[in-house]
């Protein structure tokens, strides 16, 4: 059995649950370590433990919190050449993914990201990537000592195996020169009602909603379901909507029960994102539009029509 | 105040988001398709040029791919960029993030540029794993998801933008920004920007010329198989009766 890291995420003392979704992942493929960087640390190696870790290795330094990635990299390099784990696994999200590159380069062995699953074979780790427009699941073996591999959120279900992990606290060597991106502010913008991850309805806009003036639509369903709001990429990149609503590859994943695309044509850097959602409702002008293939109930017609008819409906249902 | 900023922007021709894509016989993607200037690039390059504008300097083109990525160097050189760079080698195909990296490293050293500006991850394989391993070996700072940037002396301020808001990120030049696509607007190319982008220079060098060899890659594709894909459910014209079906869906899905 090789040594597994997770990269444990935090964010301002926060453990990310995207994080106890790899322990589940990393208790299948070898012996877990964590790693846990910045204020929250040790609070999190409790919860690490419960998941799995055997070993927690911390260290509470407040430039991991408040520079960018460089500090991050810095320690795990460091604890790399001591350690030698065979895989490090992080998560494919905005955060991870800095840490994950940089270490990626420092230590010259790339990276494999997007993995959906990774398996141990033979003393190597083989992750399933989805390929060519997600059509295709490619089987990637990993060449290089450390695999470093990033897993997309939502892959795993987070579960406790029991047990306690033994914290380490490393000493990181975090030089000057790697405090250099600096957060000096944090601002809170979004309204959180219902977060998107965890909604049990989410109903996402596309193009085809027309513009942002529309957007207001999905709103008023969304509250009468008592789900979120999401988009698609196109919809993010035109500055309709914030970056937080983004569903898909390189926003967020989910699986709700319900999802609702409207006006989204179904790219895969969107269907990646939400395709292990149980039901799937499309709403969409084209009947030939790839999200048809994929949803369980596809409806062709006007979404402006559709959405307030169908939010007047559920209001008058729920009385 | 801030004296004239050198720039590169670096750029990605990609197969047009709006046709769609093959496979080649060993498993990389086909570039045969339309290709266009990567969408998130017109926003890098349009930033670039802004701050240019803004502070006097020069913006510099760098890309990686075959002879014919040279047209969408062209396209940015049109919408104003000074010049452009274009790494090419056939042993270059199927690159993975770190071999494209390290040779967007080795060309973009010797310009020694103020700021690098890449988009926050590329359209075609949406990933964004390249921009943080440029930064590392460029040994610069990493500003990123940035929305807003702005620059003063030799400090630059962004607003990076998070799962529920955003966070004010500064740092020294030099450093390296990833924008995000709705930063700003890009330009058309004027007739005289087209005109003019004619005659401005392309370089082309190779691996050779950056002394990179291309080494073993991190990962090898081992299989293909065909992806888990759900079963299409009906597909239904809306006849007025469309939200009463989708109704019954919601009560069988128990959410109301």
């Amino acid at each position: 059995m090789g040594k597994v890291w997770v990269y444990a995420e935090l964010n301002q003392g926060a453990l990310a649950p995207t994080s106890l979704e790899l322990m589940a992942l990393a208790r299948e493929l070898g012996d877990v370590e964590a790693v846990a960087l910045g204020g929250g640390a040790k609070a999190a190696a409790a919860t690490l433990g419960k998941h799995g870790a055997k070993v927690v290795h911390v260290n509470e330094d407040a430039a991991f919190d408040d520079f960018v990635a460089e500090p991050a990299t810095a320690a795990l390099a460091s604890l790399y050449k001591e350690q030698a784990p065979d895989l490090i696994l992080f998560s494919f999200t905005p955060d991870s993914r800095e840490v994950a590159g940089r270490l990626a380069a420092r230590l010259e062995v790339g990276l494999i990201s997007n993995a959906g699953n990774v398996v141990a074979t033979g003393g190597g780790f083989v992750a399933k990537v989805p390929y060519f427009g997600g059509a295709k699941l490619a089987s990637m073996k990993a060449n290089k000592k450390p695999a470093i591999i990033l897993v997309r959120p939502k892959s795993f279900e987070p579960s406790e195996a029991g047990g306690t992990a033994e914290v380490k606290d490393f000493k990181a060597s975090i030089d000057e020169g790697s405090k250099r991106a600096h957060i000096i502010e944090r601002v809170v913008e979004a309204s959180e009602k219902v977060k998107l991850e965890d909604a049990k309805v989410v109903i996402s806009g596309g193009r085809g909603m027309g513009g942002p003036n529309n957007f207001p639509l999905l709103e008023e369903l969304a509250n009468a379901l008592g789900g979120a709001v999401g988009a698609s990429r196109a919809v993010v990149d035109a500055g309709w909507v914030p970056y937080s609503m983004q569903v898909g590859q390189t926003g967020k994943s989910v699986r709700p029960g319900v999802y609702i695309a409207v006006g989204i044509s179904g790219a895969m850097q969107h269907t990646v994102g939400m395709k292990a959602s149980k039901i799937i409702i499309a709403i969409n002008k084209d009947a030939e539009a790839p999200i048809m293939k994929m949803a369980d109930l596809g409806v062709v017609g006007d979404a402006l029509k559709i959405v307030p008819a169908l939010t007047a409906a559920v209001k008058a249902k729920k009385k | 105040m801030t004296g004239p900023l050198k720039i590169v922007v670096t750029v990605k021709q990609v197969p047009d988001p709006n046709s769609s894509l093959t496979l080649e016989a060993d498993n990389t993607l086909s570039r045969e398709k339309e290709v266009v200037l990567d969408p998130g690039d017109e926003c890098g390059v349009e930033e670039g040029l802004q701050l240019k504008e803004a502070h006097g300097g020069e913006v510099i083109l760098v890309s990686m791919g075959p002879e014919r990525a040279k047209d969408a160097i062209r396209k940015g050189l049109s919408m104003g960029a000074d010049r452009g760079v274009l790494i090419t080698d056939p042993q270059l195909a199927g690159a993975d993030a770190l071999l494209t990296a390290r040779a967007l490293a080795a060309a973009i050293k010797p310009e020694a540029p103020d700021l690098v500006i890449c988009s926050t991850e590329s359209y075609d394989g949406s990933t964004g794993m390249v921009p943080p391993m440029l930064a590392e070996l460029l040994g610069v700072p990493q500003l990123t998801f940035a929305k807003k940037v702005e620059v003063d002396g030799s400090n630059v301020k962004v607003h990076r933008q998070t799962g529920d808001g955003y966070q004010v990120v500064e740092a020294s030049t030099p450093a390296l920004i990833t924008v995000t696509a709705g930063i700003a607007e890009p330009r058309y190319a004027s007739l005289k920007g087209i005109m003019a982008a004619r005659s401005k220079e392309i370089k082309l060098i190779g691996l050779g010329d950056l002394g990179i060899e291309r080494g073993e890659p991190a990962e090898t594709i081992e299989g293909l198989a065909d992806a888990a894909t759900r079963k299409a459910g009906a597909v239904i014209e809306d006849d007025g009766t469309a939200v009463d079906r989708i109704i019954q869906v919601l009560a069988e899905a128990k959410v109301i």
